[in-house]
């Protein structure tokens, strides 16, 4: 296994409460692995870490053997990680398409001076980023939906918009913070085979997820936290199994000892 | 009915530059939800910086066109705002970007007084006569109204650059940025948006429009003072206000509606009043309007967003 992104001892605080302690982790490139745990346990602080939108107290991640930049987003997401929200967070007002548009700002670089004299350049990489948006749309089969504002997609169309979104950001690591939330079976199975054609398109995926059966049927390896503490990591159907887990899903305090 | 026409085309001119003005407030409100009370003062700034400029190049290369003389002090004015604009973020806006909205909206003001100061302390207490460059001699009436070039240089160069700036804002990776930024800045970093180059860009563009707008208001009137940007900035505030704040297009027609509103009210006033007032009370109906607009309909002609943002 490859490694592409490595939690090294990360502790985040926030006053009192320990929302990581020392988590530890390890993600092959081309992985599908699942973050899972009961809620509060840290899942979304470690995204929150990771992403940059918060600086650790303690601990680095190191992405594809360099360190990451600690609380700078927007330079997380140039070494190729991107997220979605596990509560929709999109631009509402944007419509689909310039939501994914947004998504590829980083990765353009049209200055200042080229966009007020719209040079041959600046009109290129407009086209492409427009053209590369709507395969995108297409690609999470949201394609009709694209002059439409964000805010009036149905909600399954806004949180596969998310996707498309993070996609265009041009990522090695897509991190989904429960994307099947409020999903129907129907959507939900689409979702599977979204993110399984995701994989196969040479994307690791970072998966938060609540469905204890999408998570089993899809990841290679997931991740147990509860309070803050990594307490089982292992492929899925062992760590079903595991009597820690299986305390930690029905009550009772941090197992993990170092 | 002259006078009615007459007093359109002057409502235009002046709501032309309030317009102007009104874009700087309202963009800056739209990123950042605050209230940039110093931006009438770059105004101020760029006419003030424009003057030095012409009388510097009046000494200097006395047979100058005035035509290249205005563009040259256009070229020096625009970019000291502009710097000046990054400036005010980057020392002081910034660092309270997390801070509760009084405290940016106070620092606002000081900025104001400090801009205003430092101008009086640089360029004196007096009145200086600002030249006019472009002719404000009347041209041939078009059914009894008289024109000058300055007044349709201010409503067509306002134009120009308004439609440059929706332009802008629509269709360009800078603008989606913007909106994005606008409408939520941490998720636009964690979608790979640099928002704090994108927040401080936010500010030189419209320091730009200050400056320029600036140029206009001294070109149209003849003269340039340091506390002259108060007038016009609480006016542009107001304009903004009017059309709903953090609204491009709300700004601009706000700006031109303002103008009007206090050109036919200058010009009817006496009327109204049976003489009791003249058309040096202009200023209250600016005032008036700004009153009711925040009585009868806060978020303004055209804004919608600012009940999801308060």
């Amino acid at each position: 296994m490859i490694t592409l992104l490595e939690a090294r001892h990360i502790d985040k605080r926030f006053g009192g409460l320990k929302a990581l302690s020392d988590v530890s982790l390890t993600i092959g490139k081309g992985e599908i692995y699942g973050l899972i745990g009961p809620n509060g346990a840290g899942k979304t602080t470690l995204f929150n870490v990771l992403s940059g939108a918060y600086a650790p107290d303690g601990g680095e991640f190191v992405f594809n053997g360099a360190a990451l930049p600690s609380a700078k987003p927007h330079l997380v997401v140039a070494q190729g990680i991107a997220r979605t929200f596990q509560n929709i967070r999109l631009f509402r007002e944007l419509t689909a398409l310039e939501n994914v548009m947004a998504g590829h700002h980083i990765r353009t670089k049209a200055s200042v001076f080229g966009i007020l004299v719209q040079n041959k350049r600046t009109r290129e990489e407009e086209r492409l980023t427009t053209e590369r948006a709507y395969e995108l749309l297409k690609y999470v089969g949201i394609e009709r939906f694209a002059t439409v504002t964000a805010k009036s997609l149905s909600y399954g169309d806004q949180r596969r918009l998310e996707i498309a979104r993070a996609l265009a950001t041009e990522p090695r690591l897509l991190a989904l913070d429960e994307p099947a939330a409020g999903m129907n079976a129907t959507e939900t199975a689409q979702l599977k085979l979204l993110i399984e054609q995701i994989r196969r398109d040479g994307i690791t995926v970072l998966l938060i997820e609540h469905d204890v059966k999408l998570v089993m049927g899809l990841c290679d390896r997931v991740a147990v936290l509860d309070f803050g503490c990594k307490i089982a990591e292992g492929i899925p159907s062992v760590v079903q199994t595991d009597e820690a887990v299986i305390n930690a899903y029905l009550g009772g305090g941090c197992r993990y000892e170092h | 009915m002259e006078i009615f026409l007459q007093q359109l085309v002057n409502g235009l001119v002046v709501g032309s530059v309030y317009a102007l003005v009104a874009l700087g407030y309202t963009m800056v409100y739209g990123i950042l939800g605050l209230i940039n009370f110093a931006h009438g003062d770059l105004v101020m700034v760029g006419a003030m910086v424009a003057l030095q400029t012409m009388l510097f190049l009046m000494g200097a290369a006395p047979g100058m066109s005035p035509l290249t003389m205005l563009t040259l002090s256009l070229a020096v004015a625009i970019p000291v705002c502009m710097m000046l604009g990054y400036t005010m973020e980057r020392l002081a806006y910034r660092r309270l970007r997390n801070a509760p909205r009084l405290a940016p909206l106070i620092t606002a003001i000081g900025m104001s007084f400090l801009l205003q100061t430092i101008a009086m302390i640089l360029w004196g207490r007096n009145y200086h006569t600002f030249p006019q460059l472009v002719s404000t001699a009347p041209l041939q009436p078009v059914a009894g109204v008289f024109v000058t070039p300055i007044q349709v240089t201010i409503v067509v160069g306002s134009a120009l650059i308004m439609a440059a700036l929706i332009v802008l804002v629509t269709k360009t990776r800078l603008g989606r940025a913007m909106r994005a930024t606008a409408e939520n800045h941490r998720v636009a970093a964690l979608m790979g948006v640099d928002t704090n180059l994108i927040i401080a860009l936010t500010f030189v563009i419209g320091a730009a429009l200050a400056a320029v707008a600036g140029v206009m208001y001294a070109s149209n009137y003849g003269i340039a003072h340091y506390g002259m940007g108060f007038m016009p900035g609480l006016k542009a505030f107001t304009a903004a206000v009017l059309g709903g704040i953090g609204n491009l297009g709300g700004a601009m027609l706000g700006g031109i509606v303002l103008g009007l509103v206090e050109s036919f009210g200058a010009g009817y006033i006496e009327h109204m009043t049976f003489g009791l007032l003249n058309s040096s009370y202009q200023d209250i109906f600016a005032f008036i309007i700004l009153g009711l607009v925040l009585i009868f309909r806060p978020t303004g002609l055209l804004g919608e967003r600012v009940s999801d943002r308060a």
